[in-house]
């Protein structure tokens, strides 16, 4: 048999085992980071004590527990996907580990999926947690922590597009402009509405132009934000949380395929 | 269409390979490969050699695909490096392992066999089976930010011929183990061989390369300066003998005396004709000869010669 002829029999993985192969890896090192545990720890303590913060205040008890609930979720939930995100793509290059990941069969996209993927699992590990933390506060008092639910996993979605926004800038800069960019991001897409204003108050031309663009570039975290809803019991459009879901998603579809084949391209010398 | 490059045999066969790299703003171009052609036969043991920054390990990294060159292909078993099927008959250690410090010996070694597609049946006992070879029996819950830098080359031994590849491709696989790690890397580069794998591997330790290379090429700022089998490259013929005597009076004595110190000197002869001379010399003076080497032509010469030589290639056959 000649040498250049295909593999005798080799066992070649499918191309989803690779990719859940990596998946674990990362949720496995996520895990073991002590970033994600300080992270958590404060995040907890402060669901904790909102029960005492809301004595603090004047103004409905449960209300304010959960809107401090919801919104340590989410701010702690960001601080994880920007930087556990971005320092676990990182350090595969800077420790030159993704040499021999690399040199297996893996291609490229099939390691952005994964890398993408453990993290994903290590972001609704913590949301679950920290739900399950503020569940327990509701139920204790209660009240039903069942109306919070929707909010929650939407914040689980803008997470997960956050952090492929953490991928994709990692795919190509370092961590610091990495973190930088993958906030700012975050920062303007819940400033999106902004533009539109913007836009009605400058005279037609090249600022409009800009104005549209970033509107339509960037994502509309907006869209993904039922918490204040949620806390004041306030009614929705039909279809919108699933409408906002489907967005989030089809969205960080699109930036982790950027990802991939920005990915695919660069070299590692 | 274009022409397939794989040769047909060849386990690696480069052609034309060339890469440069760019500072800051694509400003001062630095060549760090050029125009390198290669040709690996199955089944041998190839050292690419040559100093710091000759461009062995960028010529490493475009074999395997994490560096696309500026010109010229690479083929592994007749495909690019890019094709999957390519690489996983493919095993690589580079330069100075690192790995997950927060995975066991033997996590990362499942974690390894995964990406080889390795069933679950199968990755217990070839895990273990590995960690026994390359001596890390008793490590294997052992997590890798507690591993010794010899223990760390180990493991990348283990995860390169876990899927027990065609090719075996190591960066500087000696570098900083001691003479028994050194020793036991050559061991298992001989078994792959016996096994009728192929071995290329890159090195500025020449006496490793010269003592199991079946076929070498020099390598100087990005160009081979040489290339051949190493019978040819290295000439058996004895050059010299250096002959150490002690007890006699030294002077006197036939042949050049390279040193002296108190009874013992160190001379040196030309053939056997002048050894022969020096011997009887030596015991009608009342000395002893405590050692005669015969002094042959040495991979280090002939790679000291080559980079100090013009850029042209030769070929050994």
């Amino acid at each position: 048999m000649s040498a250049s002829e295909a593999p005798r029999g080799r066992p070649r993985p499918g191309a989803l085992d690779a990719v859940f192969a990596i998946a674990v890896n990362t949720f496995r090192e996520g895990i073991r980071d002590r970033i994600l545990y300080l992270l958590l720890a404060f995040a907890l303590l402060l669901i904790g004590a909102s029960r005492f913060l809301s004595l603090l205040t004047v103004g409905d008890e449960s209300k304010i527990i959960k809107d401090l609930g919801l919104s340590a979720i989410s701010v702690f939930g960001l601080l994880t996907a920007v930087f556990v995100g971005v320092s676990l793509v990182f350090k595969e290059i800077e420790r030159r580990t993704v040499y021999t990941l690399l040199a297996t069969p893996v291609s490229r996209w099939q390691f952005v999926a994964g890398k993408y993927a453990g993290l994903l699992a290590m972001l609704a590990t913590n949301v679950v947690l920290m739900s399950s933390v503020l569940a327990a506060i509701l139920l204790f008092r209660g009240e039903s922590p069942l109306p919070l639910v929707t909010a929650e996993f939407l914040i689980l979605v803008e997470l997960a597009l956050v952090t492929a926004f953490a991928i994709l800038f990692s795919s190509f800069t370092n961590p610091i402009l990495s973190a930088v960019g993958t906030a700012a991001v975050y920062v303007a897409g819940h400033l999106s509405w902004s533009f539109d204003l913007l836009k009605k108050r400058l005279p037609p031309g090249a600022g409009r132009t800009l104005c549209d663009v970033l509107h339509a570039v960037l994502p509309n975290l907006d869209r993904l934000d039922l918490k204040t809803a949620a806390v004041h019991s306030l009614p929705l459009p039909p279809g919108e949380p699933l409408w906002g879901a489907l967005y989030g998603v089809a969205y960080t579809v699109a930036v982790l395929l950027l990802s991939a084949w920005l990915f695919s391209r660069r070299d590692f010398p | 269409m274009k022409p397939d490059c794989g040769g047909n045999g060849s386990a690696l066969r480069l052609e034309g390979l060339a890469k440069s790299f760019y500072g800051h703003l694509g400003i001062g171009r630095t060549v760090a490969v050029e125009k390198l052609d290669l040709d690996v036969a199955p089944g041998q043991i190839f050292g690419l050699l040559g100093p710091n920054g000759a461009g062995k390990t960028t010529t490493l990294k475009m074999i395997l695909g994490l560096i696309r060159p500026d010109r010229g292909t690479v083929r592994l078993f007749g495909r690019p490096p890019s094709d999957p099927a390519a690489r996983a008959r493919v095993g690589f250690l580079p330069e100075n392992p690192y790995f997950y410090d927060y995975l066991t010996a033997e996590e990362f070694l499942d974690f390894y066999a995964r990406l080889h597609g390795i069933p679950r049946a199968a990755r217990r006992a070839r895990v273990a089976d590995l960690l026994a070879r390359v001596g890390l029996l008793g490590r294997e819950r052992t997590p890798l930010r507690k591993f010794s830098k010899g223990m760390t080359q180990r493991l990348g031994l283990a995860q390169a011929i876990l899927h027990e590849p065609d090719l075996l491709i190591l960066d500087e696989p000696m570098s900083g183990l001691d003479p028994v790690g050194r020793r036991e890397v050559r061991d298992l580069v001989l078994a792959q061989r016996a096994a009728g794998k192929t071995v290329f591997f890159s090195s500025h330790i020449l006496q490793d390369a010269e003592m199991i290379c079946d076929r070498v090429a020099i390598l100087v700022k990005g160009r081979v300066r040489f290339e051949g089998a190493m019978g040819d490259l290295v000439s058996r013929k004895v050059l010299w003998y250096e002959v150490a005597v002690t007890g006699g009076p030294p002077g006197g004595l036939p042949g050049e005396m390279l040193s002296s110190a108190g009874a013992e000197a160190l001379f040196r002869v030309g053939d056997v004709e002048a050894l022969a001379g020096l011997l009887t010399s030596v015991q009608a003076a009342g000395g002893q000869v405590t050692s005669v080497w015969p002094r042959r032509e040495t991979l280090e010469d002939l790679f000291m010669r080559e980079i100090a030589s013009g850029p042209a290639r030769e070929e050994g056959r």
